[in-house]
């Protein structure tokens, strides 16, 4: 299929939409009517036709877009693109597994040609097409993962494994829910989810670290994560907080539908080949509440789980402000009928 | 006591000397000194004659740890007058290290951070390094917005001693920085910002 690349902005007058196509792909994350941390990982294997599933690198309208706002970030901000030494043959696995995923799916817009070692990369959408040396870095205009991480939508972490554990040793995090790699690098599982509420005590973290250890190659996992943004603003970095905090402030019940973005992470884990190493992507979507409420369950559903989320998850995703104004204005959504089971529309 | 529970900071679990290792390296800050006079108390004096000391008395001057130091008779006892001095003779000093040399830091947190910047940077693994920690519960913070460092950070929040935002220090600690994450506290509506408490004494 084709795809229509839109022409937008996720800064400024933001003029980020999805089309009505995109609205009923969205990954709702709820499968019921309330939320609590868990384990949720599943296998990522290509799901339904139409759905954001239905490829494993998953590229849609507002690729173009996205390349474009991942650049003026790099250049404010170039910490946001960091790998330690050590990570160069993991990084050429990434480079790989991006290449090969979005040219089998998207031939349209994609080619890879491999010469033995000489491969040629063709992206249409983006204008380039460039010849390299697989495992010569001399010979592309960015390091590999670089390279190609600013040609893919979602952020993206690279993880070493050793003595048990993972650790954040490189990244391209332009489009975080906020969270620093520059901070975080370095650090391994346990610190870097350290500021997360309930989870730990639960037992979420480790139960999904002992998982991931044993990850194995060619048998990528999922899951879905969510939070809140006002605008449709991908670089919701704490870097900029400051920047982007104020928005916070300019919800009224009048604008709410319009501005109170859902934002999901479509989170797939990969072993890689060469390096051992998990790359970790975070594939993020953006749906305005009035683009959410024209599927009538998904209508229904928000709410529910607004209301009844725990106050600790909520102070961490950043909604207490504006949670009551959201729910006032989703309620007339709500009938109050019983949801069906699962994230898909009815 | 520091807070508990906060997953990115390290633990200080105290210096406990293996007087069996070949060469002993301490790293010692202000109060610092006291973990190492308290260790000396509990296991003898034997390891001392195969000791380095690099001692930065900082605000604990007055209390002369420097000479009750001396006075142990290490085989090299060596003080700085500030952290930078202190910092370039480490260096001297890891460059030289032998096979077998017990790197131990005692003092304020901060100060531990950054000895453990230069120790990881010269490949020693992390969790060989003993610390204790002693004196304040000052902490060195980063601020995440202009990415400047401000040492002996005792309130919360705070403003950046770089680029004068007020900031919140979390409890989130990077050991590669050495420092705490500082966050702008009033970003949301600039100007609402809490007065400074006294957090970190
Ligand atoms: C190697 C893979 C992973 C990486 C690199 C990663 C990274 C992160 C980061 C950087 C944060 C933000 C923490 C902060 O506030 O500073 C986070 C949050 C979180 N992570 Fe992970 N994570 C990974 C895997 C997982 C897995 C497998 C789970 C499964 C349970 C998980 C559960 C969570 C949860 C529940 C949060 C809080 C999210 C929220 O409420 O918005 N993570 N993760």
């Amino acid at each position: 299929m084709t795809i229509t690349f839109r022409s937008e902005t996720f800064r400024d007058d933001f003029t980020f939409r999805n089309s009505l196509y995109n609205i009923k792909r969205f990954p709702f994350p709820f499968d019921r009517d309330e939320y609590m941390y868990s384990v949720n990982m599943e296998p990522h294997i290509r799901g339904k036709a139409d759905s954001v599933f239905e490829n494993l690198i998953d590229v849609d309208e507002h690729y173009v877009a996205e390349m474009q706002d991942r650049a003026l970030v790099l250049k404010e901000d170039p910490l946001r693109c960091q790998a330690l030494p050590h990570m160069m043959t993991a990084q050429w696995d990434v480079l790989e597994l991006l290449m090969e995923h979005q040219a089998q799916d998207y031939p349209e817009h994609f080619t890879l040609e491999k010469n033995g070692d000489r491969w040629r990369w063709v992206n249409r959408p983006m204008g380039i097409d460039d010849t390299f040396t697989f495992g010569d870095a001399a010979t592309l205009p960015y390091p590999p993962m670089e390279y190609i991480t600013r040609q893919a939508q979602g952020d993206f972490c690279i993880v070493d494994q050793r003595d048990n554990n993972l650790w954040m040793d490189a990244g391209m995090v332009t489009t975080q829910a906020d969270w620093s790699l520059d901070f975080d690098i370095g650090m391994n599982f346990m610190e870097w989810h350290g500021p997360v509420p309930l989870a730990h005590q639960i037992g979420v973290f480790d139960r999904a670290l002992k998982f991931l250890l044993n990850l194995q190659q060619g048998k990528p996992t999922r899951r879905l994560n969510w939070t809140m943004t006002v605008n449709p603003r991908l670089d919701t970095s704490p870097e900029n907080y400051h920047k982007w905090g104020p928005d916070r402030t300019t919800v009224t019940p009048e604008n709410v539908g319009d501005k109170m973005h859902l934002r999901v992470e479509l989170q797939s884990l990969w072993r890689l080949p060469r390096s051992n190493a998990i790359l970790f992507v975070i594939r993020c979507y953006l749906i305005s509440l009035s683009e959410l409420v024209t599927v009538p369950k998904w209508g229904r559903r928000l709410p529910r789980v607004l209301k009844s989320l725990p106050p600790e998850i909520a102070d961490y995703k950043g909604l207490t402000r504006n949670r009551p104004i959201m729910i006032d204005w989703l309620a007339k959504y709500d009938d109050g009928a019983p949801t069906s089971a699962g994230i898909y529309p009815d | 006591m520091l807070v508990q529970g906060i997953k990115s900071r390290p633990e200080y679990k105290g210096l406990d000397i293996d007087p069996h290792a070949k060469r002993h390296l301490f790293v010692l800050e202000g109060e610092g000194a006291q973990a190492l006079i308290d260790e000396v108390g509990a296991k003898g004096r034997d390891f001392l004659a195969k000791s380095e000391i690099l001692y930065l008395a900082a605000g604990a001057a007055p209390k002369a740890y420097d000479v009750t130091l001396s006075a142990l008779s290490p085989d090299v006892f060596w003080q700085a007058s500030t952290l930078q001095p202190l910092l370039f003779r480490l260096r001297a000093c890891l460059e030289q290290a032998r096979m077998g040399t017990r790197l131990s830091i005692a003092g304020t947190e901060g100060f531990i951070g950054q000895i453990m910047q230069v120790a990881i940077e010269y490949g020693i693994d992390y969790h060989s390094i003993h610390t204790e920690h002693r004196g304040s519960m000052a902490r060195r913070v980063q601020c995440v917005h202009c990415k400047g460092i401000t040492d002996n950070v005792t309130t919360s929040p705070f403003p950046c001693s770089h680029c004068g935002l007020p900031l919140l220090v979390r409890d989130h600690y990077s050991r590669r920085l050495g420092a705490f994450q500082g966050v702008n506290i009033d970003a949301e509506e600039p100007g609402t910002a809490p007065e400074p408490e006294e957090m970190f004494p």
